[in-house]
């Protein structure tokens, strides 16, 4: 029980990235109607944008100290990052929890990111097939991934959780178990929140604001909203800046449990297309639901029980799921008839 | 069988001739070494098989390096169990890739559209997971499937014949001639020149018009009385043949078979190599595959002494820019030029460049007065 509840927990979190991903891959569908293959390469550019921000917060500034002297006679090198300098203790702070502050660059950077996208190439596409929608936005993929690559180089950048938030949390205490037998390390424990938080809060926009009601009905018949006199694709010029963002700060958060490198965001993208077709293409509900599914299969399929049952199965678990699923139902979970058969 | 209409034929014989005589032609191009024509051949062998399936039906495979990675691990096989001949070797990796498609092709073409895309790509998926972990006695995981000394090769055993390769390592051989080098590339032509031949076959069939009535209406198709599951899947299979005839000539070439040709960037790129030459035309895979196998190979080998060297007559500030700027695209760098190729291709030029050289044949005949023709895909 307690390992189920433990493999349940772990799913969870990963699920929750692949469910932040699928739903802004399924936003751009919902409205643009493109299948963007260059999406992994936002959630890749989002985990480098907390890359980025440490790297600014911890540039260091280096002072003798004459007062104390090295080993080797000489005045001692202090060094200290800047904005410890400019910030005192809230700047030590603001290193330590810089992967959450990084959001606040991840924001207006992928903002823009996705807008220039969108303006500069992918709005030449939006009657193109889907064939060429999915290889320029292929392409684009590449481009990014090997830009980050020259900047950055080909090695992972582990960021370090906030020391605070290091140890596990004791769930197991909390059900009234035994104290120890059920952990949940804090940080995942802050992704899952975190990602339920910004679903809700894309679910919320487009439910109850006035933006999000033009854009739901720019999704059901674009050409009326147009015909009402709204300027309908500057709206969608927005929501695909949204879905760069969701991306984006999946990504920036996602940095302490996985390293990233230039390659995070394809690896990401396939699973997440997976999770995106067996919801069903379209649906923002479907797409949620699949990825925390998926997440959670893969859990328990690398449990070592299930792997000593059917050897392998913890690697191909998600793909078989995805064969079965669109094999049983071809729309996938939630998916409409007629989208994306063509 | 063997009728072609008098254009085809002379298509075939241009074809052939420009691949028999690329030694010649490739030198001032500094590529005319028998290790990249081999690849040439291949590639292009594993494009007109892809361009089979996407080309006629439109159905785009996200998949197809699971053929290509099951040729070549096949071949190497028949190299360790039976035979160092190469015969064997690639009648056993076409038909298990046929095999194979067939199997996946049975549930991907229940769907259509980015479903079937995403079908393949799970299955390749799949296989390529399985490779790195299960499948390791079979596939030697990371490191890849190696010959070895002991190896049993029951055929060669039974007709006594000595390993070919004399003390070192037994080489792959054709009826005792070990093939490397110019002999290889020639076989690889050969092959090539012949899958060429069979495109051009199924172009002008009447199962070839099926699948392209399949691309543009599959509807109506349906609605003639057209039962075009058989047909699809039948396109699948002979496309999936040709992968593993490319992995089997891989293997040949050079027996060490790995997971990595199954890696879906692996299926990404004979998309793209199809895509660049034009879809759906019967020289344009081959001219795609050709140029991103240059242009790898080419400007992965380019580094900055090279670019210091070529930009030494511009001024000092001008020429570290200058390399600076060019040293991202080339050597390490060398898939972001081929990313932005690909982006622009797709933008401009979506029919690949067999496309492009039509627009310009259309442009210069208006020029000189006379009605241009139709470009035909």
């Amino acid at each position: 029980m307690n390992a189920f509840l433990a493999q349940l927990l772990n799913g969870l979190d990963k699920g929750g990235a692949y469910a932040l991903i699928a739903l802004g891959l399924t936003l751009v569908f919902g409205t643009l109607g493109v299948v963007n293959f260059a999406h992994g390469a936002l959630f890749m550019l989002g985990c480098f944008m907390a890359v980025t921000f440490r790297y600014l917060i911890t540039i260091e500034k280096v002072t003798t100290d004459p007062t104390q002297l090295s080993p080797w006679g000489q005045p001692l090198e202090v060094r200290a990052p800047i904005v410890q300098d400019w910030l005192g203790d809230f700047g030590l702070f603001l290193v330590d929890y810089s992967v959450p502050f990084s959001i606040l660059l991840t924001i207006p950077v992928m903002l823009a990111i996705g807008i220039g996208m969108e303006r500069g190439l992918i709005k030449h596409f939006y009657k193109r097939t889907h064939a060429e929608q999915i290889l320029v936005t292929f392409g684009l993929a590449i481009v990014i991934g090997e830009i980050v690559k020259s900047i950055y180089g080909p090695n992972p950048w582990p960021q370090p959780i906030p020391s605070d938030l290091r140890s596990a949390a004791d769930i197991g205490r909390w059900l009234g178990m035994e104290p120890n037998t059920l952990t949940y390390p804090w940080w995942r424990m802050i992704y899952l929140m975190f990602s339920l938080g910004v679903i809700a809060a894309v679910f919320a926009f487009l439910r109850f604001t006035t933006f999000g009601m033009v854009v739901r009905a720019g999704m059901a018949d674009r050409e009326a909203v147009g015909l009402l006199g709204i300027n309908i694709d500057k709206r969608f010029t927005v929501v695909f800046g949204l879905a760069a963002v969701v991306a984006g700060v999946a990504g920036a958060m996602y940095t302490p449990l996985l390293p990233p490198n230039y390659q995070i965001g394809m690896d990401f993208l396939v699973l997440s297309f997976v999770v995106v077709v067996v919801g069903g293409m379209g649906s923002l509900p479907g797409a949620v639901l699949a990825g925390f599914l998926l997440g959670i299969l893969q859990s328990f399929a690398s449990m070592t029980e299930v792997k000593s049952l059917i050897p392998g199965i913890d690697q191909v678990i998600i793909y078989l799921v995805a064969v079965v699923i669109l094999l049983v139902r071809p729309r996938g979970l939630m998916g409409r008839r007629g989208v994306m058969e063509g | 069988m063997f009728h072609l209409s008098r254009k085809d034929q002379i298509k075939l014989a241009i074809f052939a001739l420009v691949v028999v005589t690329m030694p010649i032609w490739l030198a001032p191009l500094g590529a005319a070494y028998p290790g990249l024509m081999q690849k040439f051949a291949i590639y292009a062998i594993f494009a007109i098989g892809f361009n089979i399936l996407f080309g006629l039906t439109g159905y785009l495979s996200f998949g197809h390096a699971a053929f290509l990675g099951v040729g070549s691990y096949t071949a190497v096989w028949s190299f360790k169990l039976l035979t160092m001949d190469i015969v064997p070797a690639l009648i056993f990796s076409t038909l298990l890739a046929g095999v194979f498609a067939l199997v996946i092709g049975f549930f991907s073409l229940r769907r259509t559209g980015i479903y079937f895309s995403i079908l393949t790509l799970a299955f390749a998926q799949m296989c390529y997971s399985l490779a790195y972990s299960v499948l390791t006695p079979i596939t030697n995981g990371e490191t890849g499937l190696l010959l070895a000394r002991n190896d049993p090769r029951v055929i060669d055993e039974a007709l006594g014949a000595g390993t070919v390769g004399g003390a070192g390592l037994p080489t792959p051989a054709l009826l005792g001639n070990t093939v490397s080098g110019y002999f290889g590339f020639y076989i690889c032509a050969a092959l090539l020149i012949l899958a060429f031949f069979i495109s051009q076959k199924i172009f002008a069939s009447p199962f070839g018009l099926a699948l392209r009535g399949i691309k543009s209406n599959q509807t109506r198709m349906i609605y003639t009385g057209f039962n075009i599951r058989p047909y699809m899947l039948a396109a699948f299979v002979i496309s999936g043949m040709f992968a593993g005839l490319a992995g089997g000539l891989l293997s040949v070439t050079d027996p060490i078979a790995g997971a990595e040709r199954m890696r879906w960037t692996e299926s990404g790129n004979i998309v793209l190599m199809t895509i660049l030459g034009g879809v759906g035309t019967l020289i344009g895979p081959v001219i795609g595959a050709w140029v991103i196998e240059y242009f790898e190979n080419i400007f992965s080998a380019i580094n900055k002494n090279m670019l210091n060297a070529a930009f030494d007559f511009l001024p000092d500030g001008v020429q570290n820019l200058a390399v600076t700027v060019l040293s991202k695209f080339v050597g390490e760098g060398w898939h972001l030029t081929l990313g932005l190729l690909f982006v622009l291709i797709v933008v401009f030029l979506p029919g690949g460049l067999v496309e492009g050289y039509l627009k310009l044949v259309a442009r210069f005949r208006r020029g000189r007065g006379t009605k241009p023709e139709a470009g035909g895909k």
